[in-house]
């Protein structure tokens, strides 16, 4: 018997093995299958969707942002300093300051012409250092502004709030790369800039707006994991961020090479790679051996999605 | 190298051609693009491994299963982009992979000095210290050329040495290829440039579509029966009536002030200063052989290439576009040589590739209409014939001739003033080419203006209203009305 022919098409490849981690989750893992556990694993997972977001939508376009861990950290340091001056300007800044990163890692790409990878790698670690630089050399600042910290705390209903904002962006993400302009020249310009150029697609505008998006969405998540700790430590906000967010995006199907962005498939990257953390952590599998299986689970995921590109 | 046969996929891209190579002989290898020039050139230096035929050096059978070989049996190519590292020396460069040794360190001392030993005596007076990214290209060929002598080169392989030299480098490269072929080796020599064929080649081979056409001495041989080769055209019968067009386009009425007007456009030494201009309701066809700088011609109008001199003007008032995106704006569509890599984006719907361009048009607020973008696809796919099993089907997945429709449909939904195509029937199916050309013809009656590219002389001859001559980036001749024939445009072409 072909064991290969039992392999789900490879659109669905990702959503099979979600379902399957589910299901064997919910007959055997302990409490897995309860509402609270529901909710904890979307809370944990909204932070690296917002970023997986802006990253699938830079490696559409061929790219990748390495910076957004880093990106996290400026936007949760800018707001902590500035909460005592209220939450609407710490907020603003946060996002102006993380967009600027963006648009920054945007102009080099596209009129200096580095490398994404060289571009994001210098914006990572100039980023760590920015923000410990602002909050006064890496202390931890703590923040306890309501408002703010509802951000990460609060509830509508049973939803956790960053659980909303994810799906927010989620829903704007398909909108734009569906509907608008914009998103057809992202994808334009990852599957083939020299006929996108000659078709008139502003391709120079286009990488700079995936950057500075990127960027935007990776400030929302550092805001949001400020506020869940209460306190902004530029040091750990955002550490190894870019990889989960790389992770999400590739075992969702999105192609390295750019050229396609499908963000359906990176909620379900993402929520693949959540349901594996969370399982294990219920588990008590050591977190050595986790990391192990994390890897094998993404290489089997992207193995069955082999050739999509043929 | 005999019986040569190369196929990819189903595509031969060589079916039985036959090279022989004299010692000290300079033998030239001619053919407009697809006739194989390049495949023979990879089989011969060991980079693509023939399906049939057999090869010879020295009277033993050879199989070079890797360059690697090739070059140690003395086979080796100089590229037109060169293959070496810029950042090292020209020793390390000359030496590369073989560096002499002394203690299993590399002997600089030794290195530097057999470098300047084999630069002088083929009389180049370059540094073996310099960096190899300080030299010019000339230069840097040249190095090129002294690694693959170094190396025992029996043969050399040089694909178009000159195509970024300026006249005076070219001079000394000749005198270079002269000293070599007066020490026995033979070169392969390839090039667009019929001047310097005739100064330098001992022979010439013609290819065609994959097969070899003829080899002949190039004393005697005239250059229009060259160009006449090359084309696949005999002199005397030149055909007429196969084309979608309806014959020479009349004279159109001329305004006196043309929709586009380009004069003594420069860049490099691809383009000389070349002049076209375009009226309305006018298919201006572009001839001329490769590297005559026609397509560099078009891309800069459209903005794609820059321009170092020159002016433009549309509708009478100054035009200079400096991107793609400038041009469009004023009413310009470009449709490339290239299909896939400069038009079709393979992964998006016919939909998406169609309404590029025009998307700008077709959103408010960045928003596409959704209903708009529909209309127009559905008009462009039923008045175009394209088939496809859904507006949503991948382009890539479409035949040639379908996605190219496309591409004229992109540039169609702006409503352009004039449209520059560059070979727009190249590679595609004899229906679908009558139907495209059929289509032209319509559009100018309209009042469009084309600017129409094409290495087929009989399009050129049945569906333009005047047709320019370019060679070697200059213009050589502009025929009009009855003037307009096969023989007129290779006479120009050829310079004969």
């Amino acid at each position: 018997m072909n064991w290969r022919r039992l392999a789900p098409a490879p659109e669905y490849a990702a959503l099979v093995v979600l379902i399957v981690l589910v299901a064997m989750n919910a007959l055997f893992t302990p409490n897995f299958a309860t509402a609270s556990n529901l909710w904890n694993v979307l809370l944990q997972l909204s932070t690296v969707m917002l970023c997986a977001v802006g990253m699938t939508f830079v490696i559409a376009t061929g790219g990748v942002d390495l910076s957004v861990g880093s990106t996290m950290a400026v936007a949760g340091a800018i707001a902590a300093v500035l909460v005592p001056r209220g939450a609407s300007v710490a907020l603003g800044a946060a996002l102006i300051g993380a967009t600027v990163v963006g648009l920054l890692n945007g102009a080099l790409i596209a009129w200096l012409r580095v490398q994404p990878i060289v571009v994001t790698l210098a914006t990572l670690i100039a980023g760590r250092g920015l923000a410990q630089i602002i909050s006064n050399d890496g202390e931890l600042v703590s923040v306890d502004q309501l408002f703010f910290l509802a951000l990460g705390r609060g509830h509508v209903g049973p939803v956790p709030i960053p659980v909303i904002v994810a799906l927010v962006a989620v829903a704007a993400a398909v909108f734009v790369l569906r509907a608008t302009t914009t998103g057809r020249y992202v994808l334009a310009v990852g599957g083939n800039a020299s006929a996108a150029r000659l078709a008139g697609v502003p391709v120079r505008k286009t990488i700079v707006t995936v950057y500075a998006a990127s960027a935007m969405l990776s400030a929302v998540a550092g805001l949001i994991v400020a506020a869940r700790l209460g306190a902004s430590d530029a040091a750990k906000i955002g550490q190894n961020m870019e990889l989960d967010a790389i992770a999400a995006v590739v075992v969702g199907g999105t192609a390295l090479a750019g050229g396609r962005a499908t963000i359906g498939g990176t909620v379900v990257g993402a929520l693949i790679m959540q349901v594996i953390a969370t399982s294990f952590n219920m588990l008590l599998v050591p977190y050595s051996w986790s990391l192990a299986l994390k890897a094998a689970i993404i290489l089997v995921a992207v193995y069955l999605q082999r050739g999509k590109r043929a | 190298m005999e019986g040569i046969t190369k196929r990819f996929g189903a595509a031969t891209a060589l079916n039985r051609v036959d090279f022989a190579l004299a010692r000290g002989e300079v033998h030239a290898l001619v053919g407009e693009n697809g006739a194989g020039k390049s495949t023979l050139v990879k089989i011969m230096t060991g980079a693509y491994h023939r399906d049939e035929g057999i090869m010879s050096l020295d009277g033993n059978l050879v199989d070079f299963a890797t360059p690697a070989e090739a070059q140690a049996a003395g086979v080796c190519a100089v590229h037109q982009e060169i293959h070496l590292l810029r950042l090292r020396t020209v020793a390390e460069n000359i030496f590369l992979g073989r560096e002499p040794r002394r203690w299993r360190l590399v002997d600089w001392p030794r290195m530097n000095a057999e470098t300047r030993a084999l630069l002088t005596g083929l009389g180049l007076d370059i540094d073996p210290q310099a960096t190899l990214g300080s030299l010019n290209t000339a230069r840097q060929q040249m190095v090129a050329i002294a690694r693959g002598l170094s190396i025992g080169a029996k043969v050399l392989v040089l694909d178009e040495p000159t195509s970024s030299l300026s006249e005076r480098e070219v001079t000394i490269l000749h005198e270079l290829i002269g000293r070599l072929k007066d020490q026995g080796t033979s070169i392969v020599y390839i090039s667009h440039r019929f001047d310097e064929l005739y100064a330098v080649c001992d022979r010439v081979t013609v290819l065609r579509d994959g097969a070899l056409v003829a080899t002949r001495p190039i004393d005697g041989l005239e250059r229009i029966d060259l160009v006449c080769l090359m084309l696949g055209k005999s002199r005397e019968a030149l055909r007429e009536g196969v084309t979608g067009f309806a014959g020479h386009r009349s004279h159109a009425a001329v305004a006196s002030v043309p929709l586009m007007r380009a004069e003594s456009l420069a860049h490099g030494t691809r383009l000389r200063g070349v002049s076209v201009d375009v009226h309305r309701g006018e298919i201006v066809g572009l001839a001329g052989l490769l590297g005559s700088g026609r397509t560099e011609m078009a891309r800069a109008i459209f903005g794609a290439t820059p321009r170092d001199d020159g002016a433009m003007q549309l509708d009478g008032a100054p035009f200079d576009p400096t991107t793609p995106h400038d041009a469009i704006a004023a009413g310009i569509g470009f449709v490339s040589e290239d299909r896939a890599a400069e038009g079709i984006i393979p992964d998006l719907s016919v939909r998406e590739n169609l309404t590029l361009a025009a998307l700008p048009l077709l959103a408010r607020y960045g928003i596409v209409s959704r209903t708009r973008q529909t209309e127009i696809v559905t008009r462009f796919m039923e008045r175009m014939g394209i088939k496809a099993s859904s507006a949503e089907q991948r382009i890539r997945e479409l035949s040639g001739g379908n996605q190219q429709k496309v591409l004229l449909a992109r540039w169609l939904a702006m409503e352009p003033k004039l449209l520059i195509l560059d070979e727009p029937t190249r590679g595609i199916d004899i229906g679908a080419k009558g139907e495209i050309q059929r289509l032209l013809n319509e559009l100018a009656d309209d009042g469009l203006g084309v600017l129409m590219i094409s290495s087929e002389l009989e399009e050129l001859v049945e569906g333009s209203s005047r047709v320019v001559v370019l060679r070697d980036g200059r213009n050589v001749a502009e025929l009009r009305g009855e003037a307009i024939s096969e023989q007129a445009i290779i006479h120009a072409m050829a310079d004969s």
